[in-house]
């Protein structure tokens, strides 16, 4: 052999070697002391906007904790990766936790792409793992230790458009035709297949029924299809960007349907509702929080935004933190409750447990039910009232995000039909 | 004669050692980035074979990819074949593509055919986002098969990437040192010249751009089981198609050795990346990395071996 | 079909400064929608802290951009122009350009939607029966504008003429006394330039994120290569029929297919005309 060749061999067996060096080089020191809670979160790519917030929402909470003395007198450490989004990055994220980091319990990264990819590994250890908003991840697994904190209810497709149909043929004139439309992703697709269910046990008229890129750039053309069909009812399913295309498209094509908007993501988003402006009367979009009497009134909530308000700025995310912080604070409320109550880490005391409380936390009480889903869904409707100018306080008052559904936490009346609230 | 039974040899001790490495068991993180960047061992050798070798640049990286992954998801859903028919199905479909673009080269050259490539790669996604049957826009989960060798699924699929990446480094190697690989040289050179010295462009070129697609499809065959989730966005990920290119740019894109070399640094420095810096510091980490190294080392890290040998 | 041709009129504008790097100077500048999308968030600064508008905005930044395609193209020619290995490890060098704007972008404003406001947005005109949104009509104007600007200074001014030229025949052009370098560093900052205001309009019309511009990467060339390499018109043309095609799509078979649509055009023009519609 000549030496040149060994040479080049030998690199090959120390590149191997730098591989298995690279995963055993990990710190396996363990710290006894604090309860480590361990999660991937996206903070770079598509889901990176809800990510951020979501993040804050749970440092919030485990500052809070401490303050109070920790869990079980422990103090609690947060362990955190990003996953940019990627649900391939799932599996080694949460194996490098488990083996590597040893934490103490788990929760989800943000959204149903990020949770697909942790459910196996949870099942195959048998972790009791707290999903922060996955639309019907466990249909397929039925998976018993898995609690969900979205209150999509337990029947999760047609969660988001339950309330809009509703509200919709609650109306009179009874509006009758419907044109749907949603972006070519996980979610749009799934709210689409709700409203088709939701469509027909209601009795309308299917006139448009699409779906786009969510790449698309012009929405105009889309629009203007669906003016064509005249629909009465127009339920979108999008997300940020083109929830903007549409809501722009919509007042420049002068789409005048009796009631609009649905399940647009992104309208709740501070950065949105700011540039949006006035152009937001009207619609009638699911949410899940609204600084509205009624949505005020649950324990600590008012604190909790204070301080997530105060720490927005620094951390660089949405300055309000109405949809989504409110819900990743009540998770890890929830899981602390557990843990508080139990006096365990034991993965499967702690499923028992949380399968058989209802909790009190900053978004009100929470009960598990079916497949780990909340025992009653709970995705508000509100309409976008009276909004002037782009200013960003009218935001943090009462008024401007009316709370129509569900019923017991209303907090005022729909300005029907769509037109007449527009201007 | 000799030479090639060494090769074997050391083919086979590789494939050993990751065998034993699987059965050690030990943490089982090592397993789940090793397996990441195994991936990533045969996405570079393959992407060397049609770049490196024969100068034709395939942004389109993560269509073979997805093309592989997908024909593991259609059959996983249809037949729940097992993994070897997975892996040879993946590997069969994306071949079939390679040839298709192969056919490409003879009108399109240089970056024209980099961007047929990646049109290539957005209109295969969009046909997958409007297939239901695997998943459509929404995804689709995967169940891993019960009862798998050394104790868990990962290790397993461990085992089998060491495998893949041997069987990958071998062929390129194989390629590289044959009249083929000369063949390649003379064409990425200059191709008219090639074509007037009698060296079969086309035909090189086809073998070329199925081998690079074979190998393509096959490191995604494994990865629905790898994710047990699957759906287009991560999946068509231009995070492919960049590190395709970038690691055997680091490494030095002339030798086999070159895309290995490259993807098992910045695949590791991507691995750790994700879980200590964690944020935006992995993209920014292979923007730097490509800058300096094709500022201040053109022949990747072999070429810089090879200066500093003094040849 | 209306709101193709102003599609394609905005598609146009963002497309001419790789037409006219990619195209002309033959440089395969991929960080090119890093650098609209730079554009898109200097506008978005300059709206939310002055109230400029975003297109102003763009015009006013345009001279910056310029040094910065100049000191880019500078490292570039130093690093591998000038050693002849441009094609293949350039194109690496722009994929490493492209994500540290992107990171830096995002290190710095972060990862939420940024929209900028403007009074013409959200109002639209009838034009015979069709409402034509001002948020497009603007945007493709300007893109007009400045494929006519740019089509004027290649074929009327010195430089521009000097750019046509060391485009076929840098011998020739050292001949005429021009450095070929310099000529190449005013067109370089001339297509970075385009694209400050081609970020501008971009905002206008949608919200954009750090990432924005890998949608665009694909878009953007194959509107250059089906055109035809450093063909103006011809970028104007293939924007075009982009829009259109994108459109139309939309409008009558459902819009899921859109962006196939253009691409699958792409792939077959690449296969029987590969100089492009108005190709060299």
């Amino acid at each position: 052999m000549k030496p040149q060749r060994i040479r080049r061999w030998a690199l090959t067996g120390g590149v191997i070697g730098a591989l298995v060096l690279a995963g055993l080089g990990a710190p396996t020191a363990r710290a006894a002391e604090p309860i480590r809670i361990g999660f991937g979160m996206a903070l770079t790519g598509g889901l990176s906007a809800n990510g951020k917030p979501a993040l804050l929402a749970v440092q919030i909470w485990k500052d809070d904790v401490n303050k109070r003395g920790g869990l079980l007198g422990r103090p609690v450490e947060l362990v955190y990766y990003d996953d940019q989004t990627n649900p391939a990055t799932v599996p080694g994220i949460y194996t490098k936790l488990l083996d590597v980091d040893k934490v103490d319990l788990v929760i989800s990264g943000y959204g149903t792409n990020l949770i697909a990819p942790l459910m196996p590994i949870a099942m195959e250890r048998k972790l009791t793992i707290m999903g922060m908003f996955g639309l019907a991840n466990n249909e397929k697994y039925q998976y018993p230790n898995y609690f969900q904190i979205q209150p999509a209810g337990p029947d999760p497709q047609t969660s988001t458009a339950i309330g809009f149909f509703e509200l919709a043929a609650k109306q009179t004139p009874r509006p009758q035709t419907v044109a749907i439309v949603g972006a070519d992703a996980e979610y749009p697709q799934n709210a689409l297949v709700g409203a088709r269910e939701l469509i027909k046990k209601f009795g309308f008229k299917t006139v448009y029924d699409r779906t786009y890129p969510p790449s698309t750039v012009d929405y105009t053309p889309i629009v203007r299809a669906i003016k064509a069909t005249n629909a009465d009812i127009v339920f979108v399913a999008s997300y940020p960007p083109d929830s903007v295309g549409m809501l722009r498209a919509a007042h420049e094509v002068g789409l005048q349907p009796k009631i609009f908007g649905g399940g647009m993501v992104g309208l709740q988003f501070t950065s949105v509702m700011t540039s949006m402006g006035p152009m937001l009367n009207g619609v009638v979009n699911y949410d899940f929080w609204a600084p509205e009497p009624t949505m005020l009134a649950f324990p600590g909530i008012k604190e909790f935004l204070k301080e997530y308000q105060a720490r927005a700025e620094k951390a660089g995310v949405d300055p309000l933190g109405y949809y989504l912080p409110p819900y990743s604070y009540a998770l890890v409320q929830v899981l602390g409750q557990a843990v508080e109550a139990t006096k365990s880490l034991d993965q499967q005391k702690l499923a028992d447990y949380l399968r058989a409380t209802e909790f009190n936390t900053v978004v009100g009480k929470v009960k598990f039910g079916k497949n780990g889903e909340w025992a009653k869904g709970r995705t508000l409707m509100v309409q976008y009232q009276k909004v002037h100018g782009t200013g960003i306080d009218q935001f943090r008052g009462p008024g401007k995000k009316v709370v129509l559904y569900p019923e017991e936490l209303k907090s005022g009346a729909i300005v029907y039909p769509y037109s007449a609230a527009k201007n | 004669m000799a030479r090639s039974t060494r090769t074997l040899l050391v083919g086979l001790a590789v494939v050993g050692a990751g065998i034993l490495l699987a059965a050690l068991r030990v943490n089982p993180y090592v397993y789940f980035a090793g397996y990441v960047i195994l991936q990533y061992v045969v996405i570079a050798t393959a992407w060397n074979i049609l770049g490196g070798y024969a100068g034709y640049v395939n942004f389109g990286t993560p269509a073979f990819f997805a093309l592989g992954a997908y024909t593991a998801v259609f059959l996983i859903q249809s037949t729940r074949a097992p993994l070897p028919v997975l892996i040879l199905a993946g590997g069969l479909v994306s071949g079939l593509l390679g040839l298709g673009i192969g056919y490409l080269t003879l009108r399109l050259r240089g970056v024209f055919f980099s961007i047929a490539t990646l049109a290539l790669s957005i209109v295969l996604q969009t046909m997958i986002i409007n297939w239901e049957y695997v998943g459509g826009s929404r995804g689709l989960s995967v169940i891993r098969p019960s009862g798998p060798p050394f104790g868990s699924y990962v290790t397993f699929l461990f085992a089998v990437m060491v495998l893949l990446s041997v069987v990958a480094v071998t062929v390129a190697r194989f390629i590289e040192r044959s009249w083929v690989g000369r063949g390649l040289a003379a064409l990425r050179d200059n191709e008219e010249a090639a074509e007037c010295m009698g060296v079969p462009t086309l035909r090189l070129k086809l073998f070329a751009t199925t081998v690079s697609g074979v190998l393509l499809g096959v490191a995604g065959a494994p990865f629905p089981y790898y994710v047990t989730f699957v759906e287009p966005t991560s999946a068509f990920n231009l995070d492919y198609a960049v590190n395709a290119l970038a690691m055997p740019m680091i490494g030095g894109t002339t030798s086999w050795v070159g895309p290995v070399i490259g993807a098992v640094l910045l695949g590791t420095a991507q691995q750790l990346a994700t879980v200590t810096i964690s944020s935006e510091m992995n993209l920014f980490i292979v923007g730097v990395v490509l800058v300096a190294f094709v500022v201040l080392a053109p022949e990747g890290i072999v070429g810089l071996v090879r200066r500093v040998r003094g040849r | 079909m209306v709101a193709g041709l102003l599609l394609g009129g905005f598609y146009a504008a963002v497309s001419l400064g790789v037409s006219l790097i990619f195209g002309l100077l033959d440089i395969a500048n991929i960080a090119q929608p890093a650098f609209v999308i730079l554009g898109s968030y200097a506008a978005y600064v300059m709206n939310r802290s002055f109230g400029l508008d975003a297109i102003l905005t763009g015009l006013l930044f345009t001279p910056v951009f310029y040094v910065l395609g100049a000191v880019v193209y500078r490292l570039y020619y130093e690093s591998f122009e000038r050693r002849g290995e441009e094609s293949l490890r350039g194109l690496v060098f722009f994929f490493g350009v492209l994500f540290i704007i992107e990171v830096s972008l995002s290190l710095k404003y972060g990862v939420d939607y940024r929209l900028v406001e403007a009074a013409y947005i959200g109002k639209s005109i009838d034009l015979g029966g069709v409402g034509i949104a001002f948020r497009l009509l603007v945007p493709c104007l300007v893109g007009l504008a400045m494929t006519l600007a740019l089509h004027l200074f290649l074929s009327r001014t010195f430089y521009g003429r000097a750019v046509m030229a060391v485009s076929q025949d840098r011998l020739a052009l050292r001949l005429m006394g021009a450095d070929p370098v310099r000529i190449k560093t005013i067109a370089f900052g001339v297509g970075i330039a385009a694209a400050s205001l081609a970020g501008a309009l971009l905002i206008t019309i949608a919200p954009v994120v750090p990432s924005t511009d890998r949608d665009y990467i694909g878009r953007m060339f194959a509107i250059t290569v089906l055109g035809g390499m450093g063909s103006i018109a011809g970028t104007l043309v293939a924007a075009v029929i982009l829009g259109v095609a994108e459109s139309l799509m939309s409008t009558f078979f459902g819009p899921s297919w859109s962006l196939a649509v253009s691409f699958g055009i792409l792939l077959v023009a690449l296969a029987v005309r590969p100089a492009g519609l108005l190709g060299r």
